[in-house]
């Protein structure tokens, strides 16, 4: 963005960043909830899912802001006011944090962070502290315990996250994960660069143990222990209802669409294609076409990445309690350590 | 460094009114949140000081992790919605005088060792190679003995957590 918008004021860079930023944010959720939630979920249960609203049921969606948008914004009588209103807004800010370090392109970029990757870990943090108080704050039981069950959950499930990132950035020699994005489309792996370097080949374990970690930090089934309908109503969203409610509902999938950005940076090469198709030597001499391009490799990389959550989410039933923090502690994190443990000694000795 | 200073100040004012709070709010819970914003002040004013990667930790460690367990332990225990009148204790008494002998020990430490000394006009800002290199270089012995102090930490938790 820094060659893009050259002559742009400082105002409207920061304008064209925040209207950059929703569309990144709004778009992808839009499109998941779509392709995935009401269409992929319905042929999977033999059904055809929303058909009346537009064709092919496509607007459904609008309908549906349309309903949560005109209902009544109910705050139980007992609750913590102030807080309740506070809670989805801050889960929804985690995302826009989130998707600020996302690279989308050789000059398409909100900020060029030196320590992107460990930042965007940083922020995704603190949408637990949105669940959190959502949870204490509605005044019901089913709400907290599902709002400490979330927290248990995603503390417990950052840890693995966190260190499989670490085995990337061990590869990579950087955070920054558009200098990430250049090492794996400009590597080459046993002397063939035909196709890069993608991590996800070098980095499988830490692959799996990120795409666990965030399927559990996106509480999708079946680590969807803080929302199970069955024995919490709906977790700590219980009490939430109209506009409060679509917040959290659109924070969940938008939150889904940043991390599976994020993921097929870390490990997929993000919006690269490989340099050596084209003849680029380092970034500064990739053509301007791939601005454009760019974010639509980006995207499909995401849907895909997004797809496998989703067909995770729609096929499994869900952890029980135990079984959830044994499987964090006792499996992904002894796992993900000796990857890190791995990946460094074979760093030193190649 | 115009705009830093009044950033500065904008932060600083909302550290102190949120820091006041902390002790002054009739509910844990609340008192928590505003300890939040006097973390995320910390980060903002180490953003102002150019050092990105502190600015970032102090949200990962404090916001994200500490922040997090305090609200689990106090929801999981004890915290009820609305106010609370038995958080007022003899100790205050103490507290206050303590607190302000830490303020002016400080104030003065900070004083004397930096004077009158400025930030360079355009910081730089600090790579995560030279932290990494000051920390597995000079400052190498306070490093292991901080570890040596969390794994204490860790072995006596799962002593007082074994039933055994």
């Amino acid at each position: 963005m820094s060659a893009l918008l050259a002559e742009v004021p400082y105002w409207g860079q920061s304008l064209l960043r925040v209207l950059g930023g929703i569309v990144a944010v709004l778009l992808p959720a839009g499109t998941i909830v779509y392709i995935f939630l009401f269409k992929m979920m319905s042929f999977m249960q033999s059904r055809l899912g929303p058909m009346e609203a537009g064709p092919y049921g496509s607007m459904q969606l609008f309908a549906e802001v349309g309903k949560w948008l005109q209902k009544e914004d109910i705050v139980p009588e007992r609750a913590d006011a102030r807080i309740f209103k506070m809670a989805p807004v801050i889960v929804l800010l985690s995302t826009f944090l989130l998707v600020a370090v996302v690279p989308f392109g050789p000059d398409a970029w909100f900020t060029d962070f030196e320590t992107g990757i460990f930042y965007a870990l940083a922020v995704s943090s603190i949408s637990v502290l949105g669940i959190l108080i959502a949870g204490w704050s509605s005044a019901n039981k089913y709400s907290l315990l599902g709002g400490l069950r979330a927290a248990g959950q995603l503390i417990a499930y950052e840890l693995p996250m966190v260190l499989a990132v670490i085995g990337v950035v061990i590869q990579a020699e950087t955070m920054n994960l558009q200098k990430i994005v250049v090492a794996q489309n400009s590597g080459s792996m046993f002397g063939i660069d035909t196709f890069g370097h993608p991590y996800v080949i070098s980095q499988f374990i830490g692959f799996v143990i990120f795409m666990i970690a965030i399927q559990a930090e996106l509480t999708q089934a079946p680590f969807d222990m803080p929302i199970a309908e069955s024995e919490l109503v709906s977790g700590y969203m219980t009490e939430y209802s109209g506009f409060r409610f679509l917040i959290f509902f659109i924070g969940e999938f938008a939150t889904a669409g940043v991390f599976a950005m994020i993921a097929s940076v870390l490990f997929l090469g993000g919006w690269g294609v490989p340099f050596s198709w084209f003849g680029w030597t380092s970034i500064d001499s990739i053509d301007n076409w791939m601005n454009v391009v760019g974010p639509l490799i980006m995207f499909t990389k995401m849907m895909l990445l997004v797809f496998i959550i989703m067909w995770i989410r729609f096929s499994y039933p869900r952890l029980r309690e135990d079984q959830l923090q044994r499987f964090a502690w006792k499996g992904l994190i002894p796992v993900a350590l000796l990857n890190i443990a791995v990946t460094s000694i074979l760093k030193v000795v190649f | 460094m115009i705009a830093q200073n009044i950033g500065f100040w904008i932060i600083a004012v909302l550290m102190v009114v949120s820091a006041l709070r902390v002790v002054t709010t009739n509910n844990v819970v609340h008192a928590a949140l505003w300890l939040v914003v006097v973390l995320a002040g910390a980060a903002g004013q180490y953003i102002l000081l150019a050092a990105e990667f502190v600015a970032i930790t102090q949200v990962l460690v404090y916001i994200g992790a500490v922040m997090v367990l305090f609200l689990f332990g106090t929801m999981l225990t004890r915290a009820r919605i609305g106010a609370e009148s038995d958080l007022n204790n003899s100790y205050k008494k103490l507290g206050i005088p303590v607190g302000l002998v830490m303020l002016v020990a400080m104030g003065l430490a900070l004083t004397r060792s930096f004077g009158d000394e400025k930030l360079p006009e355009s910081a730089k800002v600090v790579s995560i190679q030279e932290v990494s290199d000051q920390i597995f270089g000079p400052y190498l012995l306070p490093f292991w003995a901080l570890s040596f102090v969390l794994l204490a930490a860790v072995v006596g938790a799962i002593v007082l957590a074994r039933k055994d």
